[in-house]
């Protein structure tokens, strides 16, 4: 099965290039486009799953094919791709999970007029973020990284006339441009320490021994730098900024960066580099570890409670992902790499899945994404219901029936045994009540309570959207099969450790402890939030335009602690101190700059042309005043002397003859004489 | 009296001045082709003496540069026969005197 392994970049290939055909098409070849797109698609996912078989042969299969870019000097820049469990199964998950979100979008774009555009930047951020899982090299790894980045700004500001659009993907771009600076500068040094990229070369690679002893002690460093680039990407603590205000693309987009691409690319490159982080660990525990649970504990809860204080449907799922990215983060810092893969995959689908849910009711209220104005839809989209119900439980961690329940017991037991601290534990548990909370009041705002105003002449989806819904549904539950504790294939395979079934590891202490947590958030959403919508389904008449302004009404929350819900309502200000703070500091810096440019180098340069001309107007007077005039007298001397040499020659051919003559008679005598 | 080299040389020698006399003397431009040609005849003959009385006189080398060096001579004097009948031609008169456009 080995050629699979060389031929693994067709995997990417299969998106990249039916974007590239995409873009060749006409504008008005609509259903080409999606066909191209999803053929793409599938063609990866194809590929991906006969990639997969070969690693379920052996317990920790990898295999990795190398080869010489280009050479500089006496140095070769090689890169290659791998093949192991980590990459396998996120290749599955992406390429499945993008499938499910393109045949959405042929849906949910259908009155786009520019489709084609749109599918071909779609498949090419699929192709960019499959690359990212076989780079074999950190600068394969880097550029593909690079790749996704630009198509999440080609994505976000897909209708780019609006100018929130693009303002949000300008800032999607350069928030992940700092963190990737960091990357940067981290792979310079890496190539600096180690002197080599690729990841595995036969003992030689910089994530094997020999290469992460060449490191030492700056491993930590590198580490970090290279977790930076993760930050960036991943929307963790001081750079998630850019997360929720990318909900501004189209809602397909928002669940491509979400759940498949873009932000599973940060906690990817962690696990991927992860002996880099654990290098020379003390059981378990190394400062880059601790800063990579530090972040994602503070991650997870902010973006938690910030989600309990916003109203867009779309802003509260980015939140959640913000905080389940940081529930990731706590669970690679903490040791637990397999158990935050594993809900990286699980979150892939649920999240795709709350994404497509919440993009099938934004369609049917036409384009409205207030929760606020929603209201009652549970009888009216029976199958988004149902679906977005079973991402809901899914994502708050229900346990039993579903994946997400499962892999997040799998994160709070690795939290719980991680030895440096178990802040992070009781943390994590508060996160999972937290997230339980705001889903729910997600929940009873869209579908529960009276009709509101956007759920007027409300419509199921077409089954084209649906369709993935339900798929992805499936898998949401049907995943939870190889998570559990009874049968941890999953776990097992990523670690690369033969599978036991025991049924009796099926019922373990933390099943209850989340049960019971989850139990807590729900009930205290229905306590808190469940008559809150009723009273404002009382309130507002189903009819009549007047109703509109009455949609802002109070939160439950707001009534209660107003001053908390708006310092949630507004994000924590972050962005109101980021404008303050950074934002304000460069436009400074720009301004500073700009005047240094103006007065001083400019002066400096004007003062330079001014001893240029000066020397220029002194040039041309010892030119015209002393060259010229030597220059003349020559010229007259010359002339003169001409003219007397003229004179000489009278034109008579005889006079010549005869001086000829004269000539060699003296000659002669010359000769004559000295002889 | 028996040839010598010195009385060739003499020969030489007055005609290479007959020839040098005419070139200079007469205005014609004919006659000054011919004066010409005597002073190659006298170079000729010159060439020919120097053969002739040199230590191990080998039958046909001097006698043949001698007829190539005329053979030379016939092409010049054609060349610069052409060229009097050119001037000729143009100026109406082959009176060297009167030919003084290279005057400067």
């Amino acid at each position: 099965m080995s050629w699979i392994v060389t031929s693994l970049w067709l995997i990417p290939a299969a998106p990249l290039a039916a974007s590239l055909i995409i873009l060749s098409l006409a504008n008005s070849r609509r259903s080409a486009a999606a066909a191209l797109a999803i053929i793409g698609q599938i063609a990866a996912l194809t590929l991906s799953i006969l990639a997969f078989l070969p690693t379920l042969q052996a317990p920790g299969y990898r295999s990795v094919h190398n080869f010489t870019w280009f050479t500089f000097g006496e140095q070769a820049l090689r890169i290659g791709w791998v093949l192991d469990s980590l990459a396998a199964a996120m290749l599955v998950m992406i390429a499945l999970v993008g499938l499910c979100i393109f045949v959405f979008s042929a849906g949910y774009m259908a009155d786009d007029k520019n489709l084609t555009r749109f599918f071909a930047y779609l498949s090419f951020f699929s192709g960019a973020m499959l690359g990212v899982v076989i780079a074999n090299s950190l600068l394969l790894l880097f550029v593909f990284w690079e790749l996704v980045g630009l198509a999440s700004y080609l994505l976000i500001g897909f209708w780019i006339h609006k100018p929130s659009a693009a303002a949000a993907a300008k800032k999607a771009f350069i928030t992940t441009r700092i963190g990737d600076l960091g990357f940067f500068v981290g792979i310079l040094w890496l190539y600096g320490g180690s002197g080599t990229l690729l990841f595995y070369d036969g003992g030689k690679g910089c994530l094997e021994t020999a290469g992460l002893l060449g490191l030492g002690a700056s491993a930590t460093f590198v580490a970090l730098l290279i977790f930076c680039g993760a930050v960036g990407k991943s929307g963790q603590f001081p750079l998630h900024i850019w997360l929720p205000d990318a909900m501004e693309g189209p809602t397909p987009v928002s669940a491509l960066v979400h759940a498949a691409t873009m932000v599973a690319a940060g906690v990817f490159l962690v696990a991927r580099v992860y002996p880099l982080f654990s290098f020379g660990a003390i059981d378990g525990v190394t400062p880059s570890l601790v800063v990579v649970v530090s972040i994602g504990t503070i991650t997870a809860l902010m973006a938690s409670l910030i989600a309990l204080g916003q109203f867009d449907i779309k802003r509260i799922l980015a939140y959640s992902t913000v905080s389940q990215l940081g529930l990731m983060m706590v669970s690679l810092g903490v040791g637990g790499v397999a158990a935050g893969m594993m809900h990286l995959i699980a979150h892939g689908f649920f999240k795709a899945l709350l994404f497509l849910g919440a993009g099938s009711v934004i369609h049917g209220c036409h384009h409205e994404q207030d929760i606020r104005k929603m209201g009652g839809l549970r009888s009216l989209m029976p199958i988004s219901f149902l679906t977005y119900a079973i991402g809901m439980m899914t994502l708050s961690g229900v346990p039993f029936f579903f994946s997400g329940g499962w892999t997040k017991e799998e994160i709070l037991h690795a939290t719980a045994h991680w030895h440096a601290s178990h802040i992070p534990h009781y943390l994590m548990l508060a996160g999972v009540v937290l997230t339980a909370l705001y889903m729910t009041r997600q929940m009873i705002y869209i579908f529960f309570g009276n009709r509101r105003a956007a759920s007027e002449n409300v419509h199921e989806s077409p089954p084209i959207m649906t369709l993935p819904l339900i798929v992805l549904a499936i898998c949401s539950i049907a995943f939870s099969v190889v998570l559990t504790p009874a049968w941890r294939w999953l776990h097992s395979y990523l670690t690369g450790e033969p599978a036991h079934f025991d049924i009796a590891l099926l019922v373990q202490p933390m099943l209850f402890v989340s049960l019971a947590l989850v139990a807590v958030g729900i009930g205290l959403g229905f306590v808190m939030y469940g008559k809150a919508g009723q009273l404002a389904t009382g309130r507002v008449r189903p009819t009549g335009g007047q109703n509109r302004h009455r949609t802002a009404e109070m939160d439950p929350l707001e009534r209660a602690q107003p001053a908390l819900f708006h310092f949630l309502e507004n994000k924590m200000w972050l962005d109101e101190i980021y404008d303050r703070t950074v934002v304000a500091w460069s436009r400074m810096a720009a301004h500073v700059s700009d005047w240094m440019d103006r007065h001083f180098w400019d002066g400096l340069v004007r003062g330079f042309a001014g001893l240029g001309q000066l020397f220029g107007i002194f040039s041309a007077n010892f030119d015209e005043r002393w060259i010229n005039v030597r220059v003349d007298e020559t010229m007259t001397g010359t002339r003169r002397l001409g003219r007397v040499m003229s004179a000489w020659h009278s034109g008579q051919i005889q006079t010549y003859l005869g001086m000829l003559a004269v000539g060699m008679l003296a000659l002669l005598i010359l000769y004559a004489w000295l002889a | 009296m028996t040839p010598t080299l010195q009385l060739f040389l003499f020969v030489s020698a007055a005609l290479f001045c007959i020839g040098l006399l005419a070139a200079l003397s007469r205005r014609h431009a004919i006659f000054i082709l011919i004066g010409i040609e005597m002073m190659l005849a006298a170079a000729n003959l010159n060439f020919v003496a120097f053969w002739r009385f040199s230590p191990q006189p080998q039958p046909p080398i001097g006698v043949m540069v001698a007829i190539f060096s005329i053979a030379i001579a016939a092409a010049e004097a054609a060349v610069g026969l052409a060229l009097v009948i050119a001037i000729y031609r143009h100026y109406r008169t082959t009176n060297v005197d009167r030919l003084d456009q290279l005057k400067g």
